[in-house]
């Protein structure tokens, strides 16, 4: 897609899709005039999960502050706001169904374009707000609670899909194996914490590999040898280490994510490769990702932290692009739980 | 002054408009539940219809609860999108004092009741001759027990809300005060009798913090429900274990 330029466009963004209510001021796609986020994490550590029913009662309370509070840091009045993007799936529906309602109002009270955005393409567009030089086409790794895949970023808005998980997303392998191992939720970084202490050579959990499809991905067989290796030593009232096994854990989850995506830089001759989603938050997917790659040649993007966990300021980057590709959405537009990503099968 | 009424508590999606004196419009659906769909297209075709624009608006109001806790989020975040955007004040009604609002004008109190599942009402208990004014405090109770409340009270009685279609049987059996039964036109959830109530707080300056406004739920979540139940017999086996120790 060509961009022309069309001066400034402010983008309004809002984010609820699960546990941080966030809304954001994006200008141009790639600035960000404000990111605000309100973490429920505290509100759920005690139920060891996210409980969807407390999300919703919680971005009921902070939707509208966050958002009064986005625009002010952006010292951006709503009547200069060019539209209105907000994550209409995937997630818990009833936490989407605030932020969707709330941006339905109020691009309806200004008379401004609405934009939709699923919540993977605003993880990916993540990778534009730091990388200025960053365009498609290039290849990306999408890691999340839900989402396991290697893609082709065609064009703004396009993608080619080349590798899938066939069973649990890594995020929710970490999700499930932290619970197991005790350590509860937010899953991903307290693993990545207490694996720093742990030996990630203690344990020698299988790496999946699925023989006609070298790009896809399975992590449920790595999650049952985690729940299987913790009840054999309790059967034999042997002590285990949750450092070591979250260490063990980790090493094995992120080796088969590099390793596949040095197949298909490999398959597909990559030049320019993007982490993307929660899971690239991890200090070892990060690091390995990025030796791995720097020593083949490829030039890595991988978003701050702040920008890996989910956010608003990733929504209205990928609503920018939505909003020149002429994609407008009407008051219609509904919370979709499962919304799938539009991607062409290579 | 013209307020835009939002009710979408239960399976009715409402919206109305209203000035002073008069209902503008009101558009109600009984059908299904997908008021996250609907609500705001409802509210976009009676305003094209009243020839009226979102800043012709002087106030927002909606039904905070009790409800679905869904269906109530929907209505509010729309009201405080609204709100915050054309900087207007939002209006926060029950919604069991706007359903009594169907029936002004009836000399028996009003008793709106919910289906709240798991064997409940939410309801209360209104004197509605002019605008409902509360008796009795609103609750999620068991329908046996709130007729037991009423039967004591002695008084005379009329049901509203889709709870009647559950319970008829059960309250024509139970009870021994005269009642009667909404007509169909009156049972359920209307924006235009939330606007009825939205003009009086509007007069009287009766608003809602538009940021901080939150449904009332009346019901804990189940989550927080079985923490607390899990709590309470821990605590009682501790007591007990204390108890033992000490003998």
């Amino acid at each position: 897609m060509k961009i022309d330029n069309l001066g400034t466009i402010n983008i309004l963004a809002i984010e609820s899709s699960c546990d941080e209510t966030a809304a954001a001021v994006v200008q141009n796609g790639r600035k960000v005039l404000s990111n605000v986020i309100s973490s429920q994490i505290a509100l759920h550590e005690i139920y060891g999960g996210v409980v969807p029913e407390l999300a919703s009662r919680k971005h009921m309370e902070n939707i509208n502050p966050v958002i009064r509070q986005a625009l002010a840091q952006a010292g951006i009045k709503l009547p200069d706001i060019d539209a209105i993007a907000v994550t209409n799936g995937p997630g818990l529906v009833g936490a989407l169904l605030v932020g969707v309602a709330e941006a339905k109002a109020i691009a309806y009270a200004l008379g401004k374009p609405l934009i939709g955005v699923h919540h993977i393409e605003g993880h990916i567009a993540a990778n534009y707000i730091e990388h200025p030089d960053l365009e498609p086409p290039f290849f990306a790794l999408v890691v999340s609670g839900g989402h396991s895949m290697l893609i082709r970023v065609a064009d703004y808005g396009s993608y080619e899909l080349l590798g899938s998980t066939r069973d649990d997303a890594a995020g929710e392998a970490f999700d499930k194996v932290a619970r197991a191992i005790g350590l509860g939720y937010p899953g991903g970084p307290k693993i990545d914490r207490a694996a720093r202490k742990g030996d990630p050579k203690a344990i020698d959990f299988p790496r999946a590999k699925i023989e006609d499809a070298p790009l896809d991905f399975s992590f449920s067989g790595l999650k049952s040898a985690v729940l299987n290796y913790i009840n054999g030593c309790e059967m034999k009232g042997v002590s285990w280490s949750q450092e070591d096994v979250a260490a063990s854990f980790q090493e094995a989850v992120v080796d088969v994510l590099v390793r596949n995506s040095m197949e298909a830089v490999r398959e597909y001759g990559i030049k320019r490769f993007a982490l993307a989603g929660g899971v690239s938050a991890n200090t070892l997917l990060r690091a390995r990702l990025e030796s791995k790659l720097d020593a083949a040649g490829v030039r890595f993007f991988c978003p701050s932290l702040i920008l890996c966990t989910d956010n608003a300021a990733m929504i209205g980057a990928a609503g920018y692009y939505a909003y020149m590709n002429g994609i407008r959405d009407g008051l219609d537009l509904n919370a979709q739980p499962n919304l799938e990503l539009p991607m062409e099968v290579k | 002054m013209r307020i835009l009424a939002i009710e979408s508590s239960a399976l009715t999606a409402s919206v109305a408009l209203c000035d002073e004196f008069n209902i503008l419009a009101q558009y109600s659906v009984y059908h299904k539940k997908t008021h996250s769909q609907t609500l705001l297209p409802m509210i976009d075709e009676i305003m094209r219809m009243s020839e009226l624009t979102p800043s012709d608006l002087d106030a927002v109001a909606v039904t905070k609860g009790p409800g679905s806790f869904t269906g109530l989020r929907i209505g509010m975040a729309s009201a405080k999108g609204l709100c915050l955007a054309l900087d207007i004040p939002v209006i926060a009604v029950s919604t069991l004092e706007a359903l009594a609002a169907n029936l002004i004008g009836s000399r028996e109190n009003i008793s709106p009741i919910m289906d709240a599942r798991r064997n409940q009402v939410y309801t209360g208990l209104y004197d509605a001759l002019r605008l409902p004014k509360a008796l009795e405090k609103e609750r999620a109770i068991g329908i046996l027990q709130w007729i037991d409340i009423l039967n004591k009270r002695g008084e005379a009685v009329a049901f509203l809300g889709d709870a009647v279609a559950v319970h008829a049987d059960t309250i024509a059996k139970s009870i021994k005060v005269p009642f009667r039964f909404a007509s169909a036109n009156q049972l359920l959830q209307s924006a235009a009798s939330l606007s009825v109530i939205a003009v009086d707080y509007y007069k009287k300056g009766i608003f809602a913090d538009v940021d901080g406004l939150v449904p009332e739920y009346l019901r804990l979540s189940q989550a927080e429900r079985e923490r607390q139940e899990k709590l309470k017999e821990n605590q009682s086996e501790s007591n007990v274990e204390a108890q033992s120790a000490e003998k």
